[in-house]
């Protein structure tokens, strides 16, 4: 195991995040802050409360999970795409360093960039609205769980990714509207029946349900589901991982 | 002894059909400078690119001491300091946090004094703080040198070194390298310039279209595929080559005062004799002879013509 060497990737990362410490952190916060004035207080004043949660309150799970799933995604697909657009992953591949631990080094800090933000985006809403964590364990618990298999698929995308073009594409016309139509501002329970069984395809609302559960003990689907399609979900990035090392996919061909 | 680098049968096909290497195989001594030379397209990065991990082959081995660079290649690649031919940084980088990480990403801990003896050897020890983009093309250069060398490896390998640089920066990094051959590094070199294998070299090998034309000492290359050739000065310009002389392949120069008689200095009869006392029965005497050794450039481009 080369420590130093995961620690190295890691900290270089971290650092790279430092630098760009106000478009990594100060953005989103603005943008929650935003969402939390237009739908919360403005439009959210008029809509009565969810299942017993004030709508603003309501809104705090799923604006979360938006900031988490597309700063994980962007982060960990940047991290080791810029070293492969501007030839520094030669390095890296040099390196008595295994695969695994790349993945390691890059997953585990476009992970920690993530719950770091999605800690901070909390502490914010915490100043909107009244927060109330039913299952803190269970919300850390989710809130990791996201941000490192999203960090895994945005490492996924950072290798496929030849271009910036695609870099850009899976976040912004899959993850998005996956988080926009997985229940982020609504209740599954207030679509049309027709619409509930479509949504119940969307993988990102088995995440924001459980991730509501964990604060206001109300999901749209049972908490046990919510934690097998996360892990579904993780182990399938982690075979795609293992398949990209097997294979040396636009790494080392 | 058993050789430090063994390369066997090493080919690559990549996935768009072309073939970088074919069958190549070279053993490496411990402590030599070998240059590799070929033109554009040859195989010589994709040959260093999969003997230190960045590129997989498609058949063939290498090992390094005996290990295996894919089975073992946590010891391979320990051993190994690679300068890439592209000016590739981390333009956000300070000197000293991207040699920091390299030695690091290498699996060692933290060792500041050979950090600063690396630096202060390539003359970056002033800019150790300065980011990387603010540097030169020539200190970039040297900043990559400074990161292969960062964990202290067994085997260095540079792709093309000097390409871009001047010249006075040139003569500094053959110095360098000498120095580090001296402390014992093995060194493997790219080149476009035969002047720069000609002067560093202990070993040339030739490499085109991904096969090793030749490998031998940089003395005995020259020595097996060396021309020679003798000028002649003379006394009285000629206006033409007399007859008798028309046994030799002789050239005349326009002004009609030199003759030169290019011979090969291996072979059993280099006809010099006969030349020098056909020249006497027909009187024409000279001033001056002078002889010249074909330089590796000429050698090169020879072999090349050959197997083209």
């Amino acid at each position: 195991m080369n420590f130093h060497g995961v620690w190295a990737i890691y900290r270089f990362e971290m650092a790279r995040w430092a630098r760009t410490l106000f478009q990594s952190l100060v953005s989103p916060v603005i943008s929650t802050t935003l969402y939390f004035v237009v739908f919360g207080s403005a439009i959210g004043s008029r809509i009565s409360s969810v299942e017993g949660v004030s709508y603003g309150a309501f809104l705090v799970p799923g604006l979360l999970m938006l900031s988490l799933l597309t700063q994980s995604v962007s982060n960990a697909a940047f991290g080791i795409y810029f070293p492969k657009f501007v030839g520094t992953i030669y390095e890296i591949l040099s390196a008595p360093i295994s695969f695994i631990e790349v993945v390691m080094a890059y997953v585990g800090a476009a992970a920690s960039k993530s719950i770091v933000l999605g800690l901070i985006i909390l502490a914010t809403a915490s100043l909107f609205v009244p927060l109330r964590i039913a299952h803190p364990f269970a919300m850390i618990l989710f809130l990791v769980l996201t941000a490192v298999s999203f960090s895994l698929l945005g490492f996924i995308i950072g290798i496929w990714a030849d271009n910036f073009e695609k870099l850009q594409i899976v976040p912004l016309l899959v993850i998005t509207p996956l988080v926009f139509l997985g229940g982020s501002f609504y209740s599954v329970s207030m679509l049309p029946a027709f619409w509930q069984k479509v949504t119940l395809l969307n993988p990102v609302l088995y995440l924001i349900s459980g991730f509501r559960w964990s604060f206001y003990e109300i999901s749209d689907v049972p908490i046990g589901v919510s934690i097998a399609m996360i892990s579904l979900f993780l182990a399938a990035c982690l075979a795609i991982v293992w398949w990209i090392f097997k294979t040396g996919y636009r790494l080392k061909s | 002894m058993a050789a430090l680098i063994e390369i066997d049968n090493l080919t690559k096909i990549y996935d768009n059909g072309f073939t970088a290497l074919k069958g190549v195989s070279l053993s490496i001594d411990k402590g030599e400078i070998i240059a590799l030379l070929g033109p554009n397209g040859a195989g010589k990065t994709t040959m260093i690119s999969i003997v230190c991990g960045i590129v997989n082959p498609t058949s063939g081995s290498v090992k390094i001491a005996g290990n295996d660079i894919i089975r073992d290649y946590r010891k391979t690649r320990a051993m190994i300091g690679l300068v890439p031919q592209e000016l590739t940084t981390d333009a956000f980088e300070s000197v000293w946090g991207t040699v920091s990480f390299s030695r690091g990403l290498f699996g060692l801990p933290p060792k500041p004094a050979h950090l600063e003896k690396v630096l202060k050897a390539l003359s970056l020890w002033d800019k150790k703080d300065s980011k990387i983009m603010t540097l030169s093309g020539g200190m970039k250069r040297r900043v990559l040198i400074a990161k292969a060398l960062a964990h202290e490896p067994d085997i260095l390998f540079l792709d093309e070194p000097t390409a871009g640089v001047d010249v006075s920066l040139r003569k500094d990094m053959w110095a360098t390298v000498r120095d580090l051959r001296e402390s014992g590094v093995t060194i493997i070199l790219t080149t476009h310039y035969i002047e720069e294998a000609e002067e560093m070299a202990d070993r040339v090998g030739v490499i085109n279209n991904g096969e090793i034309i030749v490998v031998e000492e940089k003395a005995e290359l020259m020595r097996k595929l060396g021309k020679k050739e003798v000028v002649l000065t003379l006394n009285e310009p000629l206006s033409a080559l007399p007859d008798a002389l028309s046994g030799f392949d002789l050239t005349l120069s326009e002004d009609g005062q030199q003759i030169s008689y290019a011979y090969v200095t291996t072979a059993k009869r280099t006809g010099i004799t006969k030349l020098l006392s056909a020249l006497a029965e027909e009187d024409i005497t000279f001033s001056d002879l002078d002889t010249k050794q074909s330089s590796l450039e000429d050698i090169f481009v020879s072999l090349v013509e050959d197997a083209a």
